[in-house]
């Protein structure tokens, strides 16, 4: 088993300017370690920093210190020392995230909001689309939803063809921020099924699943974070 | 009490040909170096003359500051010898330098000119002096001098293409029917001064000096001799002389340049030379 | 892909009192959408003229990396040498279209005109050009011989667009693209403007006051204030984790969709 990611001594905290300079500390010392074919469960109290830690792996937060490990093009690359060119490049080859709303572009069809990953990896528009319909059918998208924008679907739609485009491209490192929120049932077992093949195929997973079903049928351990004392 | 000497005779108060030496000596320099860069607009010091801007001034200081005694003057004015303005003008020069004048096109070694070009073909060591109302070829587009010259000094000119393309969008064909812009030796944009486009051809390679005269925009510029001097137009749309497909009703000409005249009260109309010289010519006369 | 198009460094400028740029460096990489943020008079539209080659600096370089691989100095380039890349390599959409269109001169021939300055002389082949660049940017081609006079703000957006893109650009340099139109209409036109520069993969430097906008088109964003950068980065990390107290101000004072 080898380490696609690894954080260590990662730190994260905010100085909230316009609140008279208030900081606080989310993460100190933080350190994980994710195998490829693994998934790792996100734990711990309610603002304790688990959403943050996968702000800072997604690279969406920087760090303040320590370093995020990641296995890209055939090397590591520090992810918290990455700028802003080579933060889009691992986004785009290594790096997926399912987030757990769905930031709607105007004009652009679920069909196209899935494709565009695959797009972006130099796949073949025809080929694209097909991977993105597959996907979306997959996920129950009625046929008819795939040509439209999705600022108008439902919350549990809009989660659909999030998932869908987090899972179309077959990232090596894979994030999900709750990817089963706002799913029915059926749904939920789908996305289960499609976080197993990709653990088969080799992927690290980092998760946070409120849903505690869904957590023990996907992970293989669960790492805690717990809540710093307020720093004044 | 003194005679007033006959206008068409020589009269000695005038230095000759009018200007004095020194204004000739500074326009025969802004002649040269325009000849030296050809199409390009040279300024010089015009001078007042004594007939108002538009009826020549230009091309009169221009052909005073190159004529010697030994030349024989032309004028014409829309291909005519004897309008009023070319008649004046040639009686002017007749008076003040004493040169032989003539309406023959063979004959004469300079021709002074507003809005034609002979008919017959031009010879070597004769010169063509245009009188030009508006010299700068891209006045309408671009309305801001500074930048024009600048344009001209990038060769930059597109917007000379761009209004050919919005006549062709409008009319369907390039609608500049007198003074259409050329490119001279493949650099300058010109003005040919309001010819018509019948006309711009015979500017092309020419064997004579053409030399362009504007008084009140004070600036003077030139082909030389066998310089190309193309039209500007497009490849699908290619810049095409015309003339009005009849006969010319004095002298038969199918190939001239022609004027359409009202003829009677009853709008009958008839076309004629606008040279009048070839079409004497061609006559016999 | 491994060089920036544009390279800057130690940018200066002084408007009498004024310090419109006080020491600015920034590069532009192929295919890579930057936007610059900040407040009016925080010397971003100032930082897009000097890099655009408009107007020079007191001090600083502006490098471009053209074509054919050959580095050339912005500021000592001859002006025939800037205007040639500006209207070849570069584009420039300006806020308001009077200053990027001929307003007496049809859609059209605004368009035809790039393609005829380079050298584009076959009048068929500029019109249909013109007609399928009006089709890409959604405005009807069969307005091909109206003036931008008879156009909305948006429409001349669109036309200027067109305009500067029909000569396939490597740079585009917007100015507040969308500043002085309707809420619908810029959000309509900063959807077009987000798709067209992913399909031809062009580099973009725009400057713009609506952080919205930034979030939507940009890769990374820079954020000016008193003539100096005081953050850049990622677009998303520097408005979702903004470190400077000036752009948290700035992220704060939006409105949540």
């Amino acid at each position: 088993m080898s380490a696609v990611l690894k954080v260590e001594e990662l730190a994260k905290g905010f100085t909230l300017h316009l609140q008279g300079g208030l900081g606080f500390q989310v993460l100190r010392d933080e350190q994980l370690v994710v195998n490829a074919g693994e998934c790792v469960a996100l734990t711990g109290p309610s603002g304790a920093g688990k959403s943050t830690l996968m702000r800072c792996l997604q690279g969406n937060y920087g760090a303040d210190s320590g370093r995020i490990m990641l296995a890209h093009r055939g090397g590591m690359v520090d992810l918290a020392a990455a700028d802003a060119r080579l933060v889009r490049e691992i986004r785009r080859e290594t790096l997926g995230y399912v987030s757990q709303f769905l930031r709607v572009i105007p004009r652009v069809s679920a069909r196209d909001v899935v494709a565009e990953p695959l797009l972006a990896r130099g796949m073949a528009p025809d080929e694209a689309e097909a991977r993105a319909t597959a996907l979306l059918t997959r996920l129950n998208l009625p046929p008819r939803l795939h040509g439209l924008p999705p600022a108008t679907f439902s919350g549990g739609e809009q989660q659909r063809v999030n998932l869908a485009r987090g899972f179309a491209p077959d990232y090596p490192i894979l994030l999900l921020d709750e990817p089963t929120a706002s799913l029915d049932a059926a749904n939920r077992d789908v996305v289960i099924g499609l976080i197993h093949e990709a653990k088969s195929r080799g992927a690290a997973l980092v998760g946070i699943f409120h849903d505690i079903e869904v957590r023990d049928r996907v992970a293989d351990r669960t790492h805690e974070i717990l809540a710093l004392e307020e720093a004044a | 009490m003194n005679a007033i000497p006959p206008l068409n005779r020589p009269d000695a108060a005038y230095n000759f040909a009018y200007l004095d030496e020194a204004t000739k000596r500074m326009i025969r320099r802004a002649i040269l170096k325009a000849l030296a860069i050809p199409g390009h607009q040279i300024p010089f010091g015009a001078r007042e003359m004594p007939l108002p801007y538009g009826w020549g001034t230009g091309g009169i200081q221009v052909t005073a500051a190159i004529l010697g005694p030994r030349d024989v003057l032309k004028v014409i004015d829309q291909g005519a010898d004897d309008t009023t303005n070319a008649v004046s003008i040639r009686r002017f020069f007749a008076r003040v330098a004493d040169v032989q004048t003539t309406t023959r096109t063979a004959d004469a070694s300079i021709i002074q000119t507003r809005h034609r070009i002979p008919e017959r073909a031009l010879t070597e060591g004769q010169v063509m002096v245009f009188q030009v109302p508006m010299p700068e070829p891209l006045f309408k587009l671009e309305p801001r001098l500074a930048e024009t010259r600048r344009l001209h000094a990038l060769g930059d000119y597109s917007l000379a293409q761009v209004k050919l393309y919005e006549d062709i969008a409008k009319q369907g064909e390039s609608g500049s029917s007198y003074a259409h812009p050329v490119m001279v030796g493949g650099r300058y944009l010109m003005s040919p001064s309001p010819i018509p486009g019948f006309d711009n051809p015979k500017l092309h390679n020419s064997p004579a000096i053409m030399l362009f005269g504007a008084g009140r925009e004070k600036k003077i510029y030139a082909v030389p001799p066998y310089t190309t001097v193309e039209s500007l137009d497009f490849d699908d749309h290619p810049f095409k002389p015309v003339r009005a497909p009849q006969r010319c009703t004095a002298c038969g000409s199918t190939t001239s340049y022609l004027d359409e005249i009202i003829a009677d009260d009853q709008g009958g109309r008839m076309f004629v030379c606008s040279d009048t010289d070839h079409c004497a010519e061609n006559q016999g006369i | 892909m491994t060089a920036p198009l544009l390279e800057s460094s130690g940018l200066h400028l002084r408007f009498g009192a004024v310090r419109a740029l006080d020491g600015v460096a920034i590069d532009i990489w192929p295919g890579e959408v930057v936007a610059i943020v900040g407040e009016s008079g925080s010397g971003k539209s100032t930082l897009l003229r000097v890099l655009a080659g408009q107007i020079d600096a007191d001090a600083g370089s502006v490098l471009y990396r053209d074509t054919d691989g050959v580095t050339q100095d912005i500021p000592a380039l001859s002006e025939a040498g800037r205007r040639s890349l500006m209207r070849s390599e570069w584009g420039f959409v300006h806020q308001n279209a009077r200053d990027g269109l001929r307003m007496g001169i049809s859609a059209g021939g605004n368009i035809g005109e790039r393609l005829m300055s380079a050298g584009g002389r076959h009048y068929g082949r500029i019109r249909a050009e013109a007609a399928d660049w009006m089709a890409r940017v959604e405005m009807d081609p069969d307005r091909i011989d109206e003036t931008p006079r008879n156009f909305s703000g948006g429409m001349q957006q669109r036309l200027q667009i067109a305009r500067c893109l029909v000569t396939q650009p490597r740079l585009v340099f917007m100015d507040e693209p969308t500043g002085g139109l309707d809420v619908s209409v810029q959000a309509k036109l900063l959807d077009l403007i987000r798709g067209l520069v992913a399909k031809l993969g062009l580099a973009v430097l725009f400057v713009t006051h609506d952080i919205a906008a930034a979030r939507l088109l940009a890769h990374r964003i820079v954020v000016m204030r008193h003539g100096r950068i005081v953050e850049e980065g990622l677009a998303d990390r520097v408005l979702d984790d903004p470190q400077h107290e000036y752009t948290q101000l700035l992220v704060a004072s939006v409105l949540a969709a």
